[in-house]
């Protein structure tokens, strides 16, 4: 074998160096990266240099979430769903019914919501393992849509098209007392956000994160190095699940109410869209998505307050037909990325 | 009884008519159109602005709403879906959700956020009784037309020239320009009939589906039903998943009016359990 | 009584009318290094799609030390020791060599369901990733995107993501092919380094790689066993000659 093994032979230990210089590799790929650091230290001075802008903040670590959640299932497991809003719906109507009638502590209320979540990712996961990307798209619309018309049916529970209101939430942990300005709602949902995504994080280093794109990238492959596709896909689906459902959680209890828009279909698209002007993948794209997006549709429906869905579209369709791409890889420009590029190429 | 059936057959056949131009798109340029429906809207609305504004024949409408919708269908795909027959299927996703939007808000913008409705032609309203059973006059008109069309569209596909090349333009594209088959062509013209399918379809629905600018939104759940239970590779197969998906429908909201919305839902979950590769899928892969 | 690791069993496949793969009944003994040769078309990556659960069989089984396997999914019975290499590359094109084989290594270890600890975590893995890496000469581009590689970086990486499982039966779909003519035995030394108890069951085109290798072959002709043997009968069978030179001439 000495052929081939002939570029490694010219150091004393070929077996050592490369042991020594893989286990480098792979302690840099799980490594905090500049922007992460960043964007962090932004949110958080927002809060101190945007005082009157906590609403739309807010709404943005919300998004935020919920996109990041949609990451683990695009991004890496590469499956396209037309319906993650019923698990973000599905939360805000636990959080909402769980303050109405049980419990007001809004850290409770979102964990019971993210659980409950899961178990509904759970239950309809194995509907997604089957067929192609076209029964996926039916199935994960279906279930959104069921959603959608379960909350408008059963309106003794849900309060039908009125939506959810006339609860109100005790102090975060008994400590922090929601404001009227929102203060405490934004440090709330970016503290959630905060911890969902370093989650999310650790996912995607582990073993199963790269299984999961693995998965993504070349499913006769991972089945020939005896990954169990179904399993993981349906871990990856639940777990999209339980941070979907916080995010909804969220939403209703800083917020204060339900309304049935939670489980429309735009939000489906919404979430998509925000993860694709971000990127995918690797999970910051979520949060990236959400500023862009919540900004522009912000200013879109000031300028233009009842077709600024017409507006969404056209940013669609232009995102595709220039190559998204193209645009998502902008991230590679940071200046993190550029020094590792570096390293790697040597 | 039977006229629930009657009417599941007409509003399954319906469906047909609107779905089966998506088949067409997604089995042979393995395009996820998720805008069908908005073609589909299109020949509606031109229905609803020929007839109630300038009082045109209901039965002059019908070709102008397919010819509209195709002509649409045929500069968009020129223009547009060309270039992304080979991108990934998440890129037909969000392209196509964006014509969806693009298309509601404009058609809320142009003519209201409101249900539209025809005067349909005397002839046509009403009900006549049939050996006891109550039929629709339109219904009938629906499912004779449409079964025309569908025994139409089977004989293009399996009997022309034109159905030829386009099989042979699906099977290899590569061969079938060695061919001299113009496939760009065919697959445009095939993407214009499909979407004249379809305005012709909502022309003939706002009657009995109603038409309002959700409608594209409304109904993607159905036409992806259809093409995903029906497969792609035949006439037959959406053909017969529409009628029972019309009829479970149909007979769902009469029968238990509490739970009726559920059916399409129940029975797309039944299918994906029993038939994952869809209702008519040959064995094997 | 001889040790068979490896049964199919009246094996058919049908693609439309076609019959690709045409009763076949093979037996492959334990640390055998058994040859599948054939003329084009003959079906023989049919046939290794059928053993690994790629494609379900129209008829007939599978067996895999006695157990049938027939209706087993593809990634359960790389858990119980046959992996393959695909003709055509199979790689995950956005991950680097190393990404590569540390995950197979993880599955292997049955760590791959972990989603709380980071790989670099697993020095074991890690370390014994870079050890094959480096044994099949990938070492200094085990950073790079596989998709960048040149071709026979990247048919080397398709060989050792097979030995990563470590397999009991590995069934190689034409390793050779692709590889530049000088590295071709080296392919295949590193494979005949295997074990004796693991068993290997080759397809090859290149009969001199095939008769260097192999210590039993099996023709198939037309998705039919057609004749098997050892190499000298293999070798010296006229009609074997025949059907190549019918079809290679």
């Amino acid at each position: 074998m000495s052929a081939v093994q002939q570029e490694t032979t010219v150091t004393a230990n070929p077996t050592a160096d490369a042991e020594s210089r893989a286990t480098r590799l792979m302690k840099r790929r799980s490594r905090v990266r500049f922007y992460e650091i960043v964007i962090w230290l932004a949110a958080i001075a927002a809060y101190f240099v945007l005082p009157s802008k906590m609403l739309i903040l807010t709404e943005i670590a919300i998004l935020a979430l919920f996109a990041v959640s949609l990451d683990l299932v695009l991004g890496f497991a590469g499956i396209v769903s037309l319906g993650h809003t019923a698990f973000f719906g599905f939360g805000a109507y636990i959080a909402g019914l769980l303050a109405l009638h049980f419990i007001a502590e809004p850290v409770i209320g979102l964990i019971v919501a993210g659980i409950l979540s899961g178990v509904l990712g759970l239950l309809t996961s194995f509907l997604i393992l089957r067929g192609s990307d076209l029964t996926r798209l039916m199935t994960t619309l279906g279930i959104g849509l069921m959603m959608a018309e379960l909350a408008n049916q059963m309106a003794w529970l849900t309060g039908g098209a009125d939506g959810l209101s006339g609860f109100s939430l005790n102090p975060v942990l008994g400590l922090f007392e929601f404001d009227l300005f929102g203060k405490t709602g934004y440090l709330y949902c970016l503290a959630v956000l905060f911890i969902g995504t370093m989650i999310m994080r650790r996912i995607a280093f582990s073993p199963f994160g790269l299984s999961l794109k693995a998965i993504k990238g070349n499913p006769m492959r991972a089945a020939m190095i005896a990954v169990p596709a179904r399993k993981r896909i349906v871990t990856a689906y639940t777990i999209a699940a339980v941070f979907a459902g916080m995010a909804g959680a969220l939403l209703a209890q800083t917020t204060s109410f339900v309304s049935p828009d939670v489980l429309a279909f735009h939000r489906s698209a919404d979430v998509l869209l925000v993860l694709v002007i971000g990127g995918t993948g690797y999970l910051y794209g979520g949060i990236f998505g959400a500023v862009l997006f919540t900004l522009v549709k912000d200013w879109l429906s000031v300028v233009t307050p009842q077709y600024w869905m017409f507006y969404i579209g056209l940013i669609l369709v232009v995102l595709v037909l220039i190559g998204r791409d193209r645009l998502a890889r902008w991230i590679e420009y940071l200046p993190e990325r550029f020094s590792k590029s570096k390293e790697e190429g040597r | 009884m039977l006229t629930i059936l009657f009417d599941g057959v007409a509003y399954g056949m319906l469906l047909f008519i609107l779905a089966c131009g998506l088949t067409v798109t997604l089995g042979l340029m393995n395009f996820i159109n998720l805008a069908h429906g908005a073609f589909a809207m299109a020949g509606g609305y031109v229905t609803v602005i020929m007839m109630n504004r300038y009082g045109i024949s209901f039965y002059w409408c019908l070709p102008a709403a397919f010819l509209v919708s195709a002509l649409i269908g045929l500069v968009l795909e020129r223009t547009l879906y060309q270039w992304l027959y080979q991108a990934p299927h998440l890129d037909q996703v969000l392209f196509s959700i964006g014509i969806v939007f693009m298309a509601i808000a404009a058609t809320d913008y142009f003519m209201g956020g409101q249900q539209q409705l025809i005067n349909l032609p005397p002839e046509l309203s009403g009900r006549m009784d049939v050996f006891g059973v109550g039929v629709g006059r339109y219904r009938l008109f629906t499912i004779v037309v449409c079964a025309l069309l569908a025994v139409a569209l089977q004989f293009i596909l399996s009997k022309t020239r034109f159905g030829s090349r386009l099989r042979a333009a699906v099977d290899d594209r590569r061969v079938a320009m060695g061919l001299g088959i113009n496939v760009p062509l065919v697959f445009a013209l095939t993407f214009a009939f499909g979407s004249g399918l379809a305005g012709l379809g909502g022309a003939m629905g706002a009657e009995i589906l109603g038409l309002d600018p959700n409608f594209p939104l409304k109904f993607m759940i159905y036409f992806l039903i259809v093409v995903s239970v029906g497969g792609t590779s035949t006439v037959s197969g959406p053909f017969l998943a529409a009628l029972l998906l019309g009829i479970a429908d149909v007979a769902g909201k009469y029968y238990v009016p509490a739970i009726g919305p559920f059916v399409i839902y129940a029975l797309m979950i039944v299918m994906l359990i029993v038939r994952p590769n869809g209702l008519f899928a040959r064995g094997g892969r | 009584m001889s040790d068979i690791v490896l049964e199919t069993r009246n094996l058919k496949r049908y693609f439309g009318a076609f019959l690709a793969t045409n009763d076949v009944s093979l037996k492959v003994e334990r640390g055998a290094r058994h040859a599948l040769i054939g003329p084009n078309g003959a079906g023989k990556t049919t046939l290794i799609n059928l053993l690994t659960g790629v494609l379900p069989p129209s008829e007939g089984q599978v067996f895999l030390e006695g157990e049938d396997i027939t209706s087993m999914a593809s990634f359960r019975r790389v858990k119980r020791g046959l992996t393959r290499t695909f003709q055509i590359n199979q790689l995950f094109s956005e991950f680097t060599p190393l990404e590569t084989v540390a995950l197979a290594i993880a599955e292997r270890e049955g760590v791959g369901h972990n989603l709380w600890r980071s790989i670099a975590g697993y020095g074991k893995v890690v370390d014994e990733a870079a050890t094959l890496l480096a044994r099949f000469g990938l070492a200094s581009v085990m950073a790079e995107r596989t998709v960048i590689l040149p071709y026979g970086k990247q048919r080397l990486l398709e060989i050792a993501l097979a030995f990563a499982s470590k397999p009991r039966v590995l069934l190689l779909d034409e390793p050779a092919a692709g590889v530049p003519e000088d590295e071709r035995h080296e392919v295949l030394s590193i494979v005949s380094d295997l074990p004796a108890d693991v068993t290997v069951l080759l397809i090859e085109h290149d009969m001199d790689l095939v008769f260097s290798f192999a210590n039993r072959i099996s023709v198939l002709v037309a998705g039919a066993l057609f004749t098997e043997g050892t190499v000298a009968e293999i070798s010296a069978d006229p009609r074997v000659k025949a059907v190549y030179l019918g079809e290679n001439a």
